[in-house]
């Protein structure tokens, strides 16, 4: 990697985990939307740095585009009720919260660095190795092996589903 | 002969019928169903017996009574040769006992019907009637020793039951349990002897166990002995104990004075006429075992008959509660009845203690019943059990004065009620035997009719008493069965028993041996003169000055040889202490202790955790991830 | 490699921390994208250190981010459905269905 990514990765990664964090303890729920929407961007970068052009791209405009302005509508919908609410944590509940999420760090971690992963003979981790679009496309639309179409219909019916019922569910009655 | 399967049913289906839907029916309905049953039930026994013994009897093979069997299922079957069988056996004595337990259960029914009227738990009288009636009728026709032990079990239940009828009573309740626990003692002699009997016959079929002079029994006990005696005398010594019990011999009579608790009818069908003659009719029914296998146990049963008939009759003589005088003279009663079990042989004329055993089970059971039904009718009049209570009730219970005398006169052996020929027959089979019981049961039966005399001329003469309200007679339903049994009671002597009974089936004649006959007669009316003049104008100076003069041997009687006491010191200071005391805190502290902690242990764990199911998603979400974690780590560490 | 799993594990127990304590309904939402962007990094991660060769982890990623959005429209739309029937958006009133 060069020194240039290596910057810009750990400027990304201390953007992803503070926003994280701020996004889960933030007592403003619209704060906490900007947060996430941090992370996502941030998330988009890391993409971008391992190469996937296209995953980024979806990244951005599903999730910030799509599910960030969903957020935000939803919050601003109900947005009268969490002002007056005043959010008081459980106390117990955030320490075993608290407890939790670090022994899971934790063991994670240990799991992670005790594990030994062999890619120093890598040669896609730098330079430009982006997927062209076509293979992507040939991938998602094919039926031999390492070809997705069948997951792609289920997705797309699932899809429909989602707003068939999203708007049976949300419409008024 | 299968219709005889109805005069079981009939009973069984009544007491389900008024025990399951009992409390839904009119009480005079369930009544009347309990008497129109077991009266269908009489007249099928009386056509049986009519059957049995004039149009089967008449092709008599050797010219013996055969044994039928109507109806037979086998129900367990432990091998090939050995398995119980639940089924009718018709022969001589099993036809009499139909015909006596059904007449006297009508009789109670019908009486009961006015004795009981009004009191609460009217049809469960009737249902615990009829169940009595059921085991008591299945116990007679049982085909083999099981079905017996069966209904034997079941008889001291429906006893139990009706004993404890009125269970607000405290002594009621306590002689019910004294009742059961006796005879339940009793009874475990009667399991181990039926058990050792079966282990080395093999079979538990009368008809297999008698066949052929009880060769079968002889045979396959020989050799095996115990203690210095025979293996088959102690399985027959053994059943005999369960005899015992419930025919309350000594020293296991105990129960039977208590159990006069129990509503007055029904202490004239259970506690005088049929139950307690379970244990006369249990020795008549393996008599043929008794003489070829095991003749000692034979001659135990004599002597204990005449002890358990001299001591009852001495205590009955003491006693003041009318039900009580009639129960020990039931005791001594049916203890006659075994000594002339005793001092029988086999057939013939050898075999008249049999016959006039079964022949004065027959007769007793009707006067017995006719006392007990007319001191019923006196208790009901002047609400006592006293005697202290009454006298001169003569002018005012005109019918009851009368049947009482005839049983009376009848229990006492005056010709020509029945109860001199059975007696007679008794007297004659003993003379002919054993001379020492012979005057035991001469003077016995002075005894008998001293206290049957001291106890009429108590209720029905005597001083006059000043009542809070004038006696009266019983109403019509409850004289109906006196009139009744006391037309039994006189005329049933003339039947010629020994055409129909005998030890070995084959009928023989008899004839009344006036000498035994005589001396018989002599001593019963030198008893009742006694009674007359003792007791006739009330209290006499005579009375108190004979006691005085016995002194503390009256005291001992009254309390009936303190028989109670002793008992009461083995139970509670020997068994209870030494005993039942550790088993008990054992099962208090060990076994319930477990199974508490273990209740408790469970109901903590679940107030425990009961916490869990708050219904709190986000708490579920931590108890996953926490466990995956803890799985997780715990893989690693593995 | 070792540092984008060890941003992505941060990621993910900051979600289920989030998830745990938070009380709003729309805020255990956003713990649940949070979990869900972290696992998808990890598939690519996966995928381009370890199997350069194919792209099955970066089609994973892709279903999941689909995926993900639908349960987010979804849920939202639930969630509005809530609050216009109950006027409240806490998860632990959220029980009127026990009943």
């Amino acid at each position: 990697m060069e020194t240039a990514n290596i910057i810009v990765f750990y400027l990304l990664a201390a953007v992803v985990a503070v926003s994280s964090i701020l996004a889960v303890t933030s007592k403003k729920i619209l704060r906490a939307a900007t947060f996430l929407l941090f992370v996502l961007v941030g998330t988009a970068g890391l993409y971008l740095l391992l190469n996937y052009h296209f995953l980024a791209a979806v990244q951005l405009s599903v999730y910030a585009g799509g599910i960030l302005v969903l957020f935000i509508f939803a919050i601003l919908l109900t947005k009268p009720v969490i002002d007056s609410v005043h959010e008081e944590h459980d106390r117990r509940k955030s320490v075993f919260g608290i407890f939790t999420a670090i022994a899971g760090i934790a063991l994670t971690l240990f799991v992670t660095l005790k594990f030994k992963y062999n890619y120093a003979d890598n040669t896609t981790i730098s330079g430009d190795h982006e997927i062209s679009m076509k293979l992507i496309g040939n991938a998602l639309m094919g039926t031999d092996k390492y070809q997705y179409l069948l997951p792609f219909e289920a997705l797309s019916v699932l899809l429909l589903a989602c707003i068939i019922g999203g708007i049976l569910i949300a419409r008024k009655r | 002969m299968e219709f005889t399967l109805f005069i079981l049913a009939i009973p069984l289906a009544v007491f389900l019928v008024a025990g399951l839907a009992g409390s839904r029916m009119k009480p005079r309905a369930a009544g009347v169903m309990g008497t129109v049953g077991i009266g269908i039930a009489a007249v099928l026994s009386y056509t049986a017996a009519f059957f049995y013994f004039f149009k089967i009897g008449n092709g008599k093979t050797d010219g013996a009574f055969a044994d039928v069997v109507p109806f037979s299922v086998e129900w367990l079957r432990f091998t090939d040769k050995v398995h119980i069988d639940l089924g009718i056996l018709i022969d001589p004595i099993s036809v009499m006992m139909l015909v006596v337990i059904t007449t006297v259960s009508l009789m109670v029914h019908i009486y009961s019907l006015g004795y009981m009227e009004g009191e609460r738990g009217f049809q469960r009288y009737y249902a615990f009637l009829s169940l009595f009636s059921f085991s008591m009728l299945g116990l007679v026709v049982a085909t083999n020793i099981f079905q017996m032990y069966i209904f034997w079990e079941l008889v001291g239940v429906s006893s139990y039951l009706l004993i404890g009828f009125y269970y607000t009573k405290p002594q009621a309740v306590a002689a019910s349990k004294k009742a059961f626990i006796v005879t339940r003692f009793a009874d475990l002699g009667f399991l181990v002897g039926i058990l050792i009997l079966s282990f080395y016959t093999g079979t538990f079929d009368f008809g297999a166990l008698t066949a052929d002079n009880a060769l079968l029994v002889v045979n396959t006990t020989a050799g095996a002995s115990f203690l210095g005696l025979s293996v088959a005398t102690w399985a027959m010594a053994l059943i005999f104990m369960g005899g015992a019990g419930k025919s309350a011999m000594f020293p296991l009579h105990i129960w039977l004075p208590d159990a006069m608790e129990g509503p007055t009818p029904v202490s004239a069908l259970i506690h005088a006429a049929t139950m307690v003659v379970a244990g006369v009719y249990l020795v008549a029914r393996l008599f043929t075992v008794y003489v070829f296998a095991a003749p000692d146990v034979l001659v135990m049963i004599g002597y204990v008959g005449a002890f358990t008939a001299l001591f009852a009759a001495i205590i009955a003589i003491t006693q003041t509660d009318i039900k009580r005088v009639l129960a020990f003279s039931t005791i001594s009663q049916i203890a006659y009845m075994m000594v002339a079990l005793g001092v029988s042989g086999f057939g013939g004329h050898g075999g008249l203690g049999y016959m006039a055993s079964m022949f004065h089970l027959f007769t007793h059971a009707f006067f017995k019943a006719l006392l007990f039904l007319g001191a019923g009718s006196v208790i009901h009049t002047v609400h006592s059990n006293e005697m202290s209570a009454m006298g001169g009730l003569r002018r005012y219970m005109p019918v009851t004065h009368i049947t009482f005398l005839i049983a009376c006169l009848a229990i006492a052996g005056i010709p020509p009620f029945s109860g001199f020929f059975s007696k007679d027959e008794i007297l004659a089979a003993a003379f002919h035997h054993d001379k020492v019981l012979f005057a035991a049961l001469w003077i016995i039966a002075g005894l008998t009719a001293f206290y049957m005399f001291r106890l009429y001329f108590n209720i029905f003469w005597g001083k006059k008493r000043h009542y809070e309200h004038t006696p009266h007679e019983s109403p019509k339903i409850m004289l109906f069965p006196l009139l009744l049994l006391a037309l039994l009671s006189c005329v049933t002597g003339a039947i010629p028993f020994s055409n129909f009974i005998s030890g070995d089936n084959i009928p023989f004649d008899t004839h009344i041996e006036w000498g035994v006959a005589a001396s018989g007669i002599a001593i019963a009316v030198v008893g009742i003169l006694a009674a007359s003049s003792l007791y006739r104008k009330g209290d006499s100076h005579a009375v108190r000055h004979l006691i005085n003069s016995l002194g503390n041997f009256y005291q001992a009687t009254l309390h009936k040889f303190y028989l109670d006491e002793v008992w009461m010191f083995i139970t509670k200071s020997i068994v209870f202490k030494c005993v039942s005391t550790p088993i008990a805190w054992f099962d208090k502290h060990v076994v319930d202790g477990a199974m508490n902690r273990l209740g408790r242990g469970t109901q903590q764990l679940s107030s425990a955790i009961k916490g869990f199911q708050s219904g709190d998603v986000q708490f579920y979400a931590w108890v996953f991830i926490a466990g995956a974690l803890i799985v997780t780590a715990l893989a690693l560490v593995m | 490699m070792e540092h984008y799993l060890i941003l992505s594990s941060i990621m993910f127990f900051t979600g289920i921390y989030g998830f745990i304590t938070r009380k709003n309904m729309l805020a255990v939402l956003i713990s649940i994208e949070l979990i869900l962007n972290s696992v998808e990094i990890n598939f690519s991660v996966f995928n381009r250190y370890l199997y350069p060769e194919g792209m099955e982890g970066m089609i994973f990623s892709l279903f999941g981010i689909a995926i993900s959005a639908a349960e987010t429209a979804v849920a939202i739309a639930i969630i509005i459905n809530i609050y216009r029937n109950l006027k409240d958006i806490n998860v632990r009133r959220i029980n009127k269905m026990k009943n």
